[in-house]
């Protein structure tokens, strides 16, 4: 994809440093550093139970991480509180984490569609009550979000009686509609029949053309390889290796990495 | 097997049937407009974060749930006065015991109703940076009160087998009518019967649109 | 306004009486869950009957009791029963009676609910080894159904244990007769009511919790 924008190089929008989680006494995440900059588009692979979709809900505490840090746009997450023996204890509070999740969208692997709710209502219900736009102009904006994922036929229909794709399209025109400045994709094709992948993989790549930042985690190796500037490759909780598209996909430096790329019959060769 | 059912026995009791049949219609409103918005507080204590409340929440249920409504009713109307220092009317008594009852049982079933909102939805809302109360305001509730109409229309049936109750209390529902008529006529196999009929016309459409309804929600699942 | 002063000593001093009306309460409602499980194996049968009269049969005698308030079932046979059949009934029989037959309504779709909720796989896959109806049902159906049934028999059988309370309104002498009579000879409603209502508690809380243990027990099997 060398015809999109070339990322910036400015200060990172979104960064983790030593970001841990753990599930009891199971550690997920063991120490992730990430720096996310400005039109940055990566891919995040690796095994099942490699941590990366853990990674990804942390970024926007679907998930309240145990360690480490988040830092959005220079600004640390959390109140950080050092106990007398140098441990360091993090509180959230919920107003700053909404803060964040209006920045950092997410578009779920289970769509997770209000089915009460018709399509552009699904996609005004961020702008009307979270942003406090008044009703008119947040069902245009959201007209116009769901012409662009092709859906602009489809305001009125509620979510049960679309297919798998076209729901998760208005997902993501849920997503765009908060203007975020960082979109993250946990998995977006993984629960859909394969005849439907197709069409939202193209939306997703339409936005790379416009410049988002976005962070997307997949199983699909070869749409990783066309969508993203850089990967990472998680692995066992920790980033085994990372690059650029062309380096982790095309000269995989260690040898997990490579047997893990070379699964995909893309890559195979 | 001489006995002569008096047809004409049926047709001169359906006045004062009738009577009855509005006081437990509005017993039957009463009861279950203030059932259900008090159990939906107590349902809010028993989903709350806090412990005590939900203990709090937790013991209003069982409480309620465990002693049989004829008890409340009875407590409510020759025990509770002398709590208060005041009389109440056996309406008010009936309308106070049902309510609560009717409460605790709806309280459990909204609880099931929040508990049975997949964890997904609350994500989604959080995921575009609404809040919990405004997630379970305009996303978890709309869908407790669509997916629970059923649960809640059973729950109008038995507040309506309930309010017979309360002619124990000397209230001039259909039951009572039905007591008094037949012990002053000795024409108790007309009367009842009857009395039992009339219950079923005035019940079993609301049985019937619970069940229609659960039919047509698993046809959508 | 004078504080009341409680005092449960009086009523306590009448316990024989109440420990009488607690035996009262579980022998009846012993034998109405015995003779409901009974009758309700066959209500149960002839709503899944192949023929359809005997299907209707069983679906009538549910939906009436479904749809009828239990106090209308107890003065039905009291009074109305005895003018039909030619019988003599005493409290007791006719308490039970009604208590049967009503929980017969309630146990048969308690066994229906079990046994069609077990997947049509699992009776083409009996049928396949070359089963029998009779033989898939004993060996694959049953098994499997009895388990999902223990949680809505255990409730239908506290609900029995409540509604005997209504067998007082027949002068039987269960808890809530013999209640009535220990706070008119002591004029203490108050402490007699709500003792009452702490031993319905109680029972029933003490036998949920039994209930509860036994299902996890089950569960894990």
């Amino acid at each position: 994809m060398n015809d999109t924008p070339t990322p910036d190089t400015g200060a990172p929008i979104l960064r983790s440093v030593g970001l841990r989680k753990s599930f009891g006494s199971l550690d997920v995440l063991k120490g992730i550093d990430l720096d996310v900059k400005r039109g940055d588009r990566i891919a995040i692979i690796g095994g099942s139970g490699s941590g990366k979709s853990t990674l990804l809900r942390c970024l926007n505490f679907m998930e309240r991480p145990t360690g480490g840090q988040v830092i959005l746009d220079g600004e640390r997450i959390g109140d950080a509180r050092v106990a007398k023996d140098g441990s360091e204890t993090i509180t959230y509070r919920e107003r700053d984490l909404m803060a964040v999740r209006k920045r950092v969208g997410m578009v779920f692997q289970q769509f997770n569609l209000f089915p009460h709710m018709s399509t552009v209502e699904n996609v005004m219900e961020g702008l009307v009550t979270v942003l406090r736009r008044p009703k008119a102009e947040a069902r245009e904006r959201a007209a116009q979000e769901l012409a662009r994922v092709g859906l602009g036929d489809k305001l009125d229909v509620y979510p049960g009686r679309l297919s798998g794709g076209q729901q998760q399209r208005v997902a993501i025109a849920r997503a765009l509609a908060m203007d975020p400045e960082v979109l993250l994709f946990d998995e977006p094709t993984s629960s859909l029949d394969p005849e439907l992948v197709g069409e939202v993989l193209r939306t997703i790549l339409s936005l790379a053309e416009d410049g988002r930042t976005m962070l997307l985690v997949t199983h699909e190796l070869g749409f990783a390889y066309r969508f993203a500037t850089h990967v990472i490759y998680l692995s066992d909780g920790v980033v085994h290796e990372t690059g650029t598209a062309e380096e982790v996909f095309r000269n995989p430096q260690r040898d997990k990495t490579r047997a893990f790329i070379a699964r995909s019959s893309e890559f195979s060769l | 097997m001489g006995y002569q059912f008096d047809f004409s026995m049926v047709i001169k009791i359906l006045p004062v049937l009738w009577r009855g049949v509005i006081v437990t219609v509005e017993l039957t409103i009463a009861c279950l407009a203030v059932g259900l918005i008090l159990g939906f507080f107590v349902a809010l204590l028993r989903v709350s974060p806090a412990a005590p409340l939900r203990f709090v929440g937790r013991a209003f249920v069982e409480i309620f749930r465990n002693i049989p409504a004829l008890i409340q009713l009875i407590w409510f109307f020759y025990a509770f006065p002398i709590v208060i220092g005041a009389q109440l009317s056996p309406f008010v008594a009936a309308v106070l015991g049902i309510s609560l009852n009717t409460a605790a049982f709806s309280a459990e079933i909204y609880r099931s109703g929040i508990q049975s909102i997949e964890r997904g939805q609350w994500e989604g809302a959080m995921a575009i940076g609404m809040s919990r109360a405004a997630t379970f305001r305009r996303v978890v509730l709309p869908q407790v009160f669509r997916r629970m109409l059923p649960a809640f229309t059973n729950r109008a049936v038995e507040v309506a087998k309930v309010t017979s109750l309360a002619s124990v209390l000397s209230v001039h529902e259909l039951m009572y009518q039905g007591r008094v008529l037949s012990s002053t006529f000795y024409r108790p196999l007309e009367i009842l019967t009857t009395v039992g009929l009339v219950y079923l016309v005035m019940i079993y459409p609301m049985t019937w649109a619970s069940a229609a309804m659960e039919r047509r929600m698993r046809r959508r699942a | 306004m004078q504080q009341y002063e409680w005092d449960f000593g009086a009523v306590l001093a009448y316990w024989p009486m109440l420990l009488q009306g607690l035996w009262g309460t579980v022998a009846i409602s012993v034998l109405a869950i015995i003779l409901g499980i009974l009758g309700g194996g066959l209500v149960a049968t002839l709503r899944m009957s192949r023929h359809t009269p005997l299907r209707v049969i069983g679906t009538i005698y549910v939906e009436f009791y479904r749809n009828t308030p239990g106090i209308v079932h107890f003065f039905w046979v009291y009074y109305a029963l005895p003018v039909v059949a030619n019988v003599n009934l005493g409290p007791l029989e006719a308490a039970i009676i009604a208590l049967a037959t009503q929980s017969s309504a309630f146990y048969a779709e308690v066994l229906r609910g079990g046994i069609q909720s077990i997947g049509k796989g699992q009776w083409e896959g009996a049928t396949a080894l070359g089963m029998s109806h009779t033989e898939a049902l004993r060996r694959i159906i049953v098994p499997q159904a009895a388990r999902r049934m223990v949680a809505p028999f255990v409730e239908r059988s506290f609900e029995i244990i409540k509604t005997s309370s209504l067998a007082s309104t027949l002068a039987y002498g269960e808890l809530l007769y013999q209640g009535m009579q220990v706070a008119s000879i002591t004029y203490r409603p108050l402490e007699t009511y709500t003792l009452l209502a702490l031993i319905y508690f109680l029972l029933l809380y003490l036998l949920s919790s039994l209930a509860k243990l036994a299902e996890d027990r089950l569960q894990e099997v």
